[in-house]
């Protein structure tokens, strides 16, 4: 009963997005207000009806009812609850119900935070956010529905792979969807302007707050995916240059160059042209990957799909939405003005410089995930694409990048002074320099050296962003700090995340230490600084797999000053065996150890790793999230912030 | 369609993403062992997906791996490791695929693109010095100065 309400309510909400896809923009055409609120009421109906669908699977799930033909297959009783809830995006049809969910979620956003925006282009936004609820239910009613019956009902279900239940992998998903889905209200936007004829600096502040936090999202998300890679993957892999790793890295490069170019529409009402059409391209290769991950096209170790009816449909879908805007671009682009006027060496040309290099970096990562399928089809030959192609391209694309972006914000817009502005930045130069020598004769390759001096002269010269604009009175530098705009502080924020993750991988690569060894217990291996003893390996039973469970003592000076636990765990439902590292995690480096198969006499295959600033990679995530955050906490971006400014001034 | 299933099951279990190599397997020589991890992480594992056989625990893979320690062993260069493993193996287990009639889109599209994108900054910046002024608009400075408030304002 519970999973047919699901089923009806998902056809319900089709039907409302249909409305919701047409009656509006008729509305706006004929400037009738009537229609043009009706897209308010359906976007908030559409997000119950989505919403009631999604709570009914997430119930069929919890409560283990396996005639439910979804649950049967990826659920089991003995589970425990936190993975029967992640187990309803776990596999393709719950993963698809949760893309509409979070589609609906913005969609009702907009009539709950967007206020203000002018009642024509609310009305276009969401109907084109209908039409992408049209395209997306109807391939979940038509193709994937999660609520079909099984008869007779199985007395238990296949399980969840062990591989994704695991805290990290469980909660990855949905950042990544509210990331993915997040884009395409940069595109309804995009869309929607180009229906208006009418693209200015109050548009890109009302489509920037989305993209942003859409890009936090994802950026979340990826940084999730990838540390739970790291932990659970067994051999302290953090990126494996997989096509759903790149699935989710290209949309992420094409938001970041787009939360950028739309810095120049709203400051400067330039790049107009160029901004649309990166929104309609994050937003298809998001679509793209989701593609990627859903048609099975490209098998990669996380495809968990592959069903070519529903590839063709995403593929279709994907011509609708990418060809569709693209059209009505090439129609309405010639009446766009190109903007205000200025020089190469500017901060609007250091945005641009940033977009060249984000979609050269992306279109590297198109070329190596799509040219081998894109041979194979013309010529039948078969190559490999791998991390040497994608490593040879993307190390020397970033260090430009990096060295670029700490120029950027010194650069005044229209025409900037190269020059002062790197006099401005010679404490940062003075930083690089030390560090990379530093690196250098500690022994590290030389592009390796590169990278952590770009990464040095990235971090304080975001510094100095703040130290700029405090000047050399001190007396007045608490009432500057406080006074920069948020937006100013998130920029700063992300850019030294960004820093600090590069600096993590550029450690993790030039310094891991790696000891295979065949230890019985009582015997000592050497890391990196680290001594490791096997103490003891034991068997554990688990509530849904068994599992050898060693410890491990680490020692260092002759004393023991840590004790790590590495389990290896077979699962029965499906049978298959996950790693679970033991990980002793400090600020500036990580012991990695896990246990491997026994071998005759008592003795066991132990890997250990020694990763220096590997959690580096990741903390610089969070800071870029931060900074994201910061950025949308900037009251320019808010609703209703001039109101709030002129109610300041009064109460003064 | 249940023979497929088991063989992609099948499949997946043989190459399960775990650093693979041995203890036995590992050369006595360090340096030498050094440009066998190196090298084995540049090579494809022909039966996993997108694995080098550095990462598979495939049989096959431990295979590969034993072959390059064997060729690096016998005196080979990197090189003729390389060569000999394709010459068994095809080109598809190199992960980065020789420049060579075609792959040459792949490897220069990347030029290409970063080249397109630099002139049509150059087209872009050109157009908006050429396009009729419109109203009478600020002055740099007054423009300039006009920012600096907005930036401050709290």
């Amino acid at each position: 009963m519970i999973a047919e309400i699901g089923h009806f309510s998902l056809s319900l909400a089709l039907t409302l997005a249909l409305a919701q896809a047409t009656l509006p923009l008729y509305g706006a055409a004929k400037n009738d207000a009537r229609l043009m609120a009706f897209a308010h009421a359906a976007a908030t109906g559409q997000l119950l009806f989505v919403a009631i669908a999604f709570a009914a699977l997430t119930a069929a799930f919890v409560t283990s009812d396996f005639s439910v033909s979804l649950v049967a297959q990826h659920s089991h009783s003995a589970k425990p609850l936190m993975y029967k809830i992640a187990g309803v995006w776990g596999n393709h049809e719950g993963s698809m119900l949760l893309w509409v969910l979070i589609l609906a979620l913005f969609g009702a956003a907009v009539p709950a935070f967007g206020r203000n925006l002018p009642e024509t282009l609310s009305a276009r936004v969401l109907a084109v956010q209908g039409m992408l609820g049209v395209g997306f239910l109807a391939f979940i009613l038509f193709t994937s529905n999660p609520f079909l019956r099984l008869d007779p009902a199985p007395l238990n279900g296949n399980g969840l792979n062990p591989l994704l239940q695991d805290p990290g992998l469980a909660t990855h998903p949905p950042f990544l969807y509210l990331g993915y889905v997040g884009f395409s209200m940069a595109f309804s936007f995009a869309v929607a302007a180009l229906i208006e004829g009418k693209v200015d600096p109050a548009w890109a502040r009302w489509v920037r707050p989305w993209t942003l936090a859409a890009w936090a999202f994802l950026t979340l998300g990826i940084m999730l995916g990838s540390a739970w890679a790291y932990y659970e993957l067994g051999w302290g892999g953090w990126w494996f240059w997989d096509p759903v790793e790149n699935a989710s890295l290209m949309p992420w490069l094409a938001g970041t160059a787009l939360i950028h170019s739309a810095i120049v529409v709203e400051k400067r009402d330039a790049l107009k042209h160029w901004t649309i059409l990166l929104a309609i391209l994050t937003f298809t290769l998001s679509l793209i990957g989701t593609f990627l991950v859903r048609s099975g096209v490209i098998s990669s170790v996380h495809s968990f799909a592959s069903d070519p009816t529903r590839g063709v449909f995403i593929l279709a879908l994907l011509v609708a939405t990418t060809g569709g805007a693209l059209t009505l671009y090439a129609i309405r682009a010639p009446q766009m003005k190109l903007g205000n006027l200025f020089t190469a060496v500017s901060r609007e040309g250091g945005l641009i410089l940033n977009n060249i290099l984000l979609v050269a970096i992306t279109a590297v990562i198109f070329l190596g995930t799509f040219y081998p399928l894109f041979l194979q089809i013309t010529t039948g030959t078969q190559i490999s694409v791998g991390p040497p192609f994608y490593n040879f391209f993307f190390v020397p694309l970033s260090i430009v990048l990096m060295i670029a972006m700490t120029v950027g914000p010194f650069l005044s817009w229209k025409r900037g002074d190269l020059g002062q502005a790197l006099w401005r930045l010679k404490i940062a130069a003075v930083a690089a320099i030390g560090v990379g020598v530093a690196t250098a004769v500690v022994g590290t390759g030389s592009l390796a050296v590169l990278a952590f001096a770009a990464a040095a002269w990235l971090f304080v010269g975001s510094l100095a962003v703040i130290a700029g604009r405090v000047g050399n009175d001190w007396t007045k530098a608490w009432a500057r700090i406080s006074g920069l705009p948020r937006a100013t502080w998130g920029m700063v924020v992300a850019h030294i995340g960004v820093a600090v993750t590069a600096a993590g991988i550029a450690a993790v690569v030039s310094w891991t230490e790696e000891t295979v060894a065949l230890l019985k217990p009582g015997e000592t291996a050497k890391v990196g600084h680290y001594e490791v003893r096997l103490l003891t390996v034991e068997d554990v039973k688990g509530p849904n797999y068994t599992s050898k469970l060693g410890r491990f003592a680490v020692v260092a000076g002759g004393a023991q000053i840590d004790e790590l636990v590495a389990e290896r765990r077979n699962y029965p439902n499906p049978g298959s065996d996950t790693t679970e590292a033991g990980l002793r995690v400090r600020p500036l480096d990580v012991l990695y150890v896990t246990i491997g198969q026994s071998h005759p006499g008592g003795a066991w295959t132990v890997r250990m790793y020694h990763h220096p600033l590997v959690f580096w990679i990741w903390g610089g995530s969070v800071i870029m999230v931060l900074g994201g955050a910061l950025s949308l906490s900037d009251r320019r971006l808010r609703v209703g912030a001039p109101r709030r400014a002129a109610t300041m001034q009064a109460a003064e | 369609m249940i023979r497929l299933a088991l063989l992609l099951l099948a499949l997946t279990l043989s190459c399960s993403l775990a650093r693979a190599v041995e203890p036995d397997e590992v050369l006595a020589d360090p340096a030498l062992e050094t440009r066998a991890r190196a090298l084995t992480q540049e090579l494809r594992c022909v039966v996993c997906q997108n694995q080098s056989i550095d990462d598979s625990d495939a049989p096959l893979a431990r295979d590969m791996r034993v072959l390059v320690r064997e060729r690096i062993k016998a005196g080979d260069t990197d090189d003729e490791v390389r060569a000999f493993v394709v010459a068994r193996y095809g080109k598809f287990v190199l992960l980065s695929p020789p420049v060579e009639g075609d792959t040459f889109i792949l490897w220069l599209a990347p030029f290409a693109i970063t080249g397109l994108g630099a002139l049509a900054a150059w087209a872009y910046l050109r157009g908006l010095a050429r396009q009729p002024a419109t109203a009478a608009a600020l002055t740099p400075t007054e423009e300039d100065a006009v920012q600096r408030k907005l930036d401050e304002a709290p």
